[in-house]
């Protein structure tokens, strides 16, 4: 039921984004969802794309660090206090996000967003238990 | 103020020659009959105290380095029983491992008139308050300082380093006329002055003593400038005794008097280990000759100069070293710490339990050191939350606090991204200009 992110260790250097994106062009990778964690000095750069090993293949082969790490893409209903909702069941069980960030989904009326947090198992059984939707691996490359 | 210790410090050469030779000859007998390391070292020369008839064959007697120092940690250099021994400092050393020396209560007092000589030779007399801002503790900026004030009869404030505003403070209230600290210190005190309005300039100081770190001629011009005072090099390390070894004169500035009737100094080629004629530039070497705890024979300071023997209009009969230049090993400077590169590499081996590429960056900044640690990154360390990533430097930054006792920021870098010439990483850039 999870979902699959690549992360990278950027330097906050001109030019260094558009080599990443300039690899996973080359390597006909598609970015379905991306967040950009910055500090001073460096940047994490978090990614859903269609085609996990190409990437990262294609990454390493150029120096990169990738890290893999497994997240929840659940649907939120696109009304107001769909986020909301999945929240408060989440931190009533003290589940607590690391962090989030949103997914661009144009065939889906509702709202994709991927979590990241501190237990994940524990955060995939509240949301099955209230019934809301995570969505696979295969579903997120066929979106 | 006249020269503290007028027989001394102008003895005619010839008669400082006959001190320096006597003297020599009674530390190596000592240091043969109770250093087990000399016995060993002389032995393996083939050489005995007795051959050494002049001071030109001090050449023959084997060189001392900082490895042997460690080696014989913490004790086992000194030459007096621990009985005899009133006092302990420590400069800073691999992790864990400082080079340690030992003080007699005649070893204090020597110390104490060597760093009242060179109050004086600064131009301070008993009536003046010398604001000491050298660091207090094993580091022997503090304490030297501190005793040579005290023996001169002047009036110290033994402020130690730190705590930057208060000094700025008492700096206009107890109206002290000496200052004494690291060069780079100094500049940053002239800086938070700056900040609170206080104009240096206007504060009383004639002149500073500024040591512990190699600084330049143009960082006297500046120092001279913005803190309107005479800005005075002092030399000298733990092992030889600590601050006091070697100190300009008011007079010329130019080059430092070596208190010849207790250290003798050479300058030697870094390679050959061969006695370079006077003049010529090379590592200086030092015996102590008159030091009863910790007697050094032929110490290796790794620091580069040449010396003048030209005399000088002060009166000393002292031969002057020249500031040094630099380094003969990759040791760095940092606000009077010292710091090995290979020390960082020990740190991130044994707290971490990793080996990366890392590298050392020293810029200038504010007049004051700074050392950024680069260290690449790689999947071990890597992690998707910044937070970890910035756990992980700051706790890089915490063990090497310990350890060295240098404030360093840790910078994680994209691997391969620090600098391999002929496949070496390029472990030290020094964006100081010294």
């Amino acid at each position: 039921m999870f979902a699959e992110q690549i992360s990278i260790f950027i330097e906050n250097k001109e030019g260094r984004l558009a080599e990443v994106t300039a690899i996973l062009r080359d390597a006909e990778v598609n970015i379905r969802a991306l967040s950009l964690a910055d500090t001073t000095d460096f940047g994490v750069l978090r990614l859903i794309v269609d085609n996990n090993e190409k990437a990262d293949d294609a990454l390493k082969k150029e120096g990169f660090t990738v890290g893999k790490t497994k997240v929840l893409a659940v649907e939120v209903k696109d009304e107001p206090g769909g986020l909301n909702y999945i929240l408060d069941s989440l931190s009533e069980n003290e589940v607590n996000v690391e962090y989030m960030y949103a997914f661009a989904n144009p065939q889906c009326k509702n709202a994709i967003m991927i979590f990241r947090f501190d237990d994940l198992e524990k955060a995939l059984k509240i949301l099955n238990e209230k019934n809301i939707k995570v969505i696979t691996t295969e579903e997120i490359c066929n979106l | 103020m006249p020269i503290y210790n007028m027989h001394y410090e102008t003895m005619p050469r010839e008669g400082l020659e006959a001190v320096q030779l006597s003297r020599l000859k009674a530390t190596l007998e000592k240091v043969y009959s109770t250093v087990p390391f000399y016995k060993t070292s002389f032995d393996a020369a083939g050489i005995k105290p007795d051959d050494i008839k002049t001071l030109d064959d001090l050449k023959r007697l084997p060189f001392t380095y900082k490895q042997d120092l460690r080696d014989n940690y913490p004790y086992n250099m000194f030459a007096v029983p621990m009985d005899n021994v009133v006092r302990i400092h420590a400069s800073s050393g691999t992790t864990g491992k400082p080079t340690v020396v030992g003080y007699t209560q005649r070893d204090i007092n020597t110390w104490a008139e060597l760093m009242a000589r060179s109050f004086s030779a600064a131009g301070a007399t008993p009536s003046d308050i010398i604001h000491n801002a050298y660091g207090y503790g094993l580091f022997t900026g503090g304490l030297g300082a501190h005793y040579g004030a005290e023996k001169l009869g002047a009036s110290v404030i033994p402020v130690s380093g730190g705590n930057t505003k208060r000094q700025i403070t008492i700096m206009q209230d107890f109206k002290p006329t000496i200052l004494t600290g690291t060069p780079s210190y100094i500049l940053h005190l002239a800086e938070v002055a700056e900040e609170m309005g206080v104009d240096f300039r206007k504060l009383y100081f004639k002149a500073g003593i500024f040591g512990a770190e190699p600084w330049s001629e143009n960082m006297r011009t500046e120092l001279e400038e913005k803190l309107n005072l005479k800005a005075i090099d002092i030399y000298g390390l733990s092992e030889i005794m600590g601050p006091g070894v070697s100190i300009e004169c008011h007079e010329e500035q130019k080059g430092l008097h070596i208190f010849e009737d207790h250290f003798i100094p050479e300058i030697i080629d870094s390679e050959t280990g061969e006695v370079l004629p006077p003049g010529e530039t090379g590592e200086l070497v030092f015996t102590s000759i008159t030091k009863e705890a910790f007697p050094i024979i032929r110490y290796r300071t790794k620091d580069i100069t040449s010396l003048n023997a030209e005399p000088c209009s002060c009166g000393r009969t002292h031969i002057r070293m020249n500031k040094p230049t630099g380094r003969a090993d990759d040791m760095l400077i940092i606000r009077g710490v010292n710091v090995f590169p290979s020390q960082i590499e020990s740190v991130l081996m044994e707290t971490k339990q990793i080996s990366p590429h890392y590298q050392l960056v020293v810029d200038r900044k504010d007049n004051l050191d700074t050392l950024t640690v680069k260290v690449e990154i790689d999947e071990t360390l890597f992690s998707d939350e910044i937070k970890s990533l910035q756990n992980m430097e700051t706790s890089i930054s915490m063990d090497i606090k310990d350890y060295l006792g240098v404030s360093a920021k840790v910078m994680l870098v994209e691997p391969k991204t620090i600098a391999r010439s002929e496949g070496k990483a390029v472990r030290v850039i020094d964006n100081r200009k010294i």
